[in-house]
């Protein structure tokens, strides 16, 4: 047995360490480590209340706004608070575009230009992936990078800037796009649409997301041009359907009223969501330890010193058991077909999580559309109310990386306790007091690994969309 | 070829995910064109885990020449000055050690956002438990990791493109600008901001400033009045051209309908008072525009407010315009 540590891991957003024990080339066991630490629970704890919504963002410079849309949830229901119908849309097309933008960066920029490393250099697909998707010099950035920044000009329009918006507040938005802007966002979606359907897909969005199993899926993408149908076939060759399976429990908080909040197991049907189900486990974090807590009572105390530490991220369980979240488990949990297909068959695989993704694009797309249609010019974008100086909340919101929650509580008017748990410390969770492993812990076991293997490890990493510097709020 | 090594710590990332928004070119062609290269990036470059050290180590030891080092996110030098709040993954090392050794070879060095050049949020925790500063900076005093007498090797302190984003053509504008012509400290402002985007202030070209002019101000959140009285706009003060170049493509902080919390500004993050209301003694905004002495001010709220054309006072406190400016029959003169 030898024992690997591998990291930095470049094109994930923030810091990754893991510990692999080695086996024959072999994965036997990994440990995941978050080796920066923030603080940010800290930072909040005595500001008045409504700072949260200055505060949170800065946590992740690539879900700020999911951060903003958490932080504002859990002040609206610590004050009773519901926001505007507008103001509801406006929110909802500031997250979209948000998690869109991020699950076509993860796509292009974080995912791919792995498949352009020289030791794939042979297999049929290599030249053509490596012109494409090399990473800066491919040829891919020239065509995404400048529809990224106009899909993003939505935020121009509605939130005044991204990251780091303040425009996302308990009763909806600051800012009531007017109906010469509301023309002018529905060019930016169809120009978006046009961008994913002839350079991503090869197929109309509305087309694409009705694929409803796996073989339709292999069906559709034979011959078609587009860089998603090119991934599918390297992905084909490589396998990549089989493996990264991690809990293959699903745990997804429900987003934009198109996608249901509950958790899934394969076999099953979806079961709805008991928040007061979720925990947080510190015994091999650098953090003080105890019993698991539920985040409205939780904790965060730093222990450099914590002997069975090696993270600095806690143990999120749900009922106690280890759950992933993300575009996956959002579509397997609202029941798509073709993600349940592809979990049914093989478990959650490193295409599967890119496959989720890919169709929501195709189908939040048309929803955003609806919604900025759905406005109505000349009334309210934000409902306004107080918020009293003792009170509770809780904001449950999915970013593009998967569920996001903050627990806040109030005292003397200013935050008592803040806690957060943001989509990766579920993905790369730590072992537990029961030592059970994390998603991404149990995906990378029996993998191959170490100095002539394939760069396995990389795409299964890659493919949870990683946030460390969210992981370590 | 100017060669820029990257680095992150004490931050979100967002100067980056902003920064992969430049406009109107790919990012990457328009700094290849420019003759500005990556030699690593986190998050934009191929090479992981052992490459990576190895570019790292090579450029720590001299063996990979490169000339700007850009930082990104705060230093995080605790506990106990022991910088374990940050080890460098895969190698153990705190990024503080690594960005000490790199400075003293970078010809350049910036500091990318507000975390970097003064410390930022993460040096906002009360008794700042991280220890986390700026690279040349600890909050408005300089000092920070490297020291106030540090000088990159070109003879520059580290220049600081401040801003909670940076807005990324304060990045691309200022590396293209050393790469052209040079980059001297009369290019740089007292902060050692690049005057390029802090000789302005965030109110230059403010959408607000017929409501600013009447003191018409907002009253609550998604009003369209001026900020200032109210809601904790400190545009007037802040150095930045938020509101001349705009943020995706036609945003700015008082275009989202939120007040400027002066994010380009050491110590903006804990401003002693609530982010989105303003601060008063008397019913008079403590914080007063650059340049205006308080008298003046008074008395000039006290006639424009006097002189408020109703179209100006309604709309003030609406989400969009109840009135619209008249229309002159005559012909306009
Ligand atoms: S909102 Fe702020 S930046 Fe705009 S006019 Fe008022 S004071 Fe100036």
């Amino acid at each position: 047995m030898t024992r690997l540590v591998v990291g930095p891991f470049n094109r994930v957003e923030g810091d990754l360490e893991i510990t692999l024990d080695v086996d024959d080339g072999v994965i036997a066991a990994a440990r995941v480590n978050a080796p920066l630490f923030r603080g940010f629970e800290q930072i909040l704890v005595g500001r008045p209340p409504a700072d949260a919504l200055a505060v949170v963002p800065r946590i992740c410079g690539i879900c700020s706004v999911g951060q903003s849309a958490a932080a504002a949830s859990a002040l609206a229901d610590a004050m009773g608070l519901q926001a505007t119908p507008n103001g509801l849309l406006a929110r909802q097309l500031i997250q979209a575009t948000e998690n869109l933008a991020d699950h076509l960066s993860h796509f292009y920029l974080f995912f791919m230009p792995d498949f352009a490393r020289p030791a794939y250099a042979g297999r049929p697909w290599y030249d053509a992936v490596a012109r494409r998707f090399a990473a800066v010099k491919g040829s891919a950035a020239a065509d995404v990078l400048p529809a990224r920044a106009n899909f993003l000009k939505l935020m121009g329009f509605l939130a005044g800037k991204w990251p780091h918006t303040l425009a996302l507040q308990p009763g909806g938005s600051t800012r009531a796009p007017t109906s010469a802007e509301r023309i002018r966002v529905l060019a930016l979606l169809r120009d978006f649409r046009s961008f994913v359907e002839t350079v991503v897909l090869g197929d109309d969005l509305e087309n694409f997301a009705t694929l409803d199993s796996a073989d339709g899926l292999a069906a559709w993408a034979d011959g078609r041009t587009g860089d998603f149908p090119a991934f599918l076939a390297t992905a084909a060759d490589l396998g990549l359907d089989r493996i990264g399976r991690g809990s293959d429990r699903f745990l997804a908080y429900g987003a934009y009223g198109l996608f249901p909040a509950g958790l899934w197991q394969a076999g099953g049907a979806s079961t709805p969501l008991d928040p007061g189900a979720i925990s947080e486990d510190t015994r091999h974090a650098w953090l003080a330890a105890g019993k698991p807590r539920h985040p409205a009572v939780g904790e965060t105390v730093v222990d450099a010193d914590n002997p069975d530490g090696y993270t600095w991220c806690k143990a999120p369980r749900y009922d106690g058991t280890v759950a992933e979240v993300g575009a996956l488990a959002r579509q397997a949990v609202a029941g798509h077909p073709l993600a349940r297909d592809m979990i049914e068959r093989h478990g959650a695989s490193v295409s599967a999580r890119v496959v989720a993704r890919l169709l929501e694009l195709a189908s939040v797309l048309p929803a955003m559309e609806g919604w900025v249609k759905a406005m109505v010019p000349g009334e309210a974008f934000c409902a306004h109310a107080s918020l009293p100086d003792e009170c509770q909340g809780a904001g449950l919101v999915e970013a593009a990386r998967g569920s996001l929650g903050h627990w806040l509580s109030v005292r003397r008017g200013r935050i008592d306790r803040y806690q957060i748990i943001a989509p990766t410390t579920w993905n790369f969770s730590p072992r537990d007091a029961a030592d059970r492993p994390g998603p991404l812990e149990q995906a990378l076991v029996g993998l191959p690994a170490g100095p002539n293997a394939p760069p396995t490890v990389q795409h299964v990493v890659r493919s949870f969309d990683p946030c460390m510097v969210c992981t370590v709020h | 070829m100017l060669r820029i090594l990257w680095l992150q710590s004490g931050g979100c990332g967002g100067c980056t995910q902003s920064l992969l928004g430049s406009e109107p070119r790919s990012l990457f062609a328009e700094l290849q064109g420019a003759g500005i290269e990556f030699v690593w990036h986190p998050s934009f470059s191929q090479a992981s885990d052992g490459e990576a050290r190895a570019i790292l180590e090579a450029c720590a030891g001299g063996a990979q020449p490169f000339d700007v080092l850009c930082v990104e996110g705060a230093m995080l030098r605790g506990p106990g000055g022991s910088g374990k709040f940050h080890l460098m993954a895969g190698d153990g090392r705190p990024l503080t050690d690594w960005v000490e050794r790199l400075a003293r070879r970078a010809r350049w060095v910036f500091a990318i956002g507000s975390c970097s050049a003064f410390g930022g949020f993460s040096a906002s925790t009360p008794g700042n438990p991280l220890e986390a500063c700026g690279l040349q900076y600890d909050n408005d005093e300089a000092g920070g990791l490297l020291g106030a007498d540090f000088r990159s090797a070109a003879g520059l302190p580290v220049v600081n493109i401040a801003g909670c984003p940076a807005h990324p053509g304060w990045v691309v504008d200022t590396l293209e600008k050393l790469a052209l012509e040079g980059l001297t400290a009369s290019d740089l402002d007292d902060f050692r901001r690049p005057l390029l985007y802090a000789e302005q202030l965030v109110h230059h070209g403010c959408p607000r400033n017929e409501y600013y002019e009447f003191k018409a101000s907002a009253q609550k959140p998604s009003d369209l009045g001026c900020l200032m009285e109210n809601l904790g706009c400190k545009g007037t003060q802040a150095h930045a051209d938020c509101n001349i170049r705009p943020w995706n493509g036609a945003g700015s902080c008082l275009r989202g309908g939120y007040a400027c919390i002066s994010c380009t500004e050491p110590g903006f993050e804990a401003p002693g008072h609530p982010f989105q209301e303003t601060p008063k003694v008397a019913g008079i905004p403590m914080g007063l525009p650059t340049d205006m002495p308080k008298a003046w001010f008074v008395a000039l709220a006290a006639l424009s407010k006097s002189a408020t054309p109703k179209r100006v006072r309604d709309n003030a406190v609406a989400d969009h315009a109840v009135i619209r400016p008249a229309i002159k029959k005559t012909g306009l003169k």
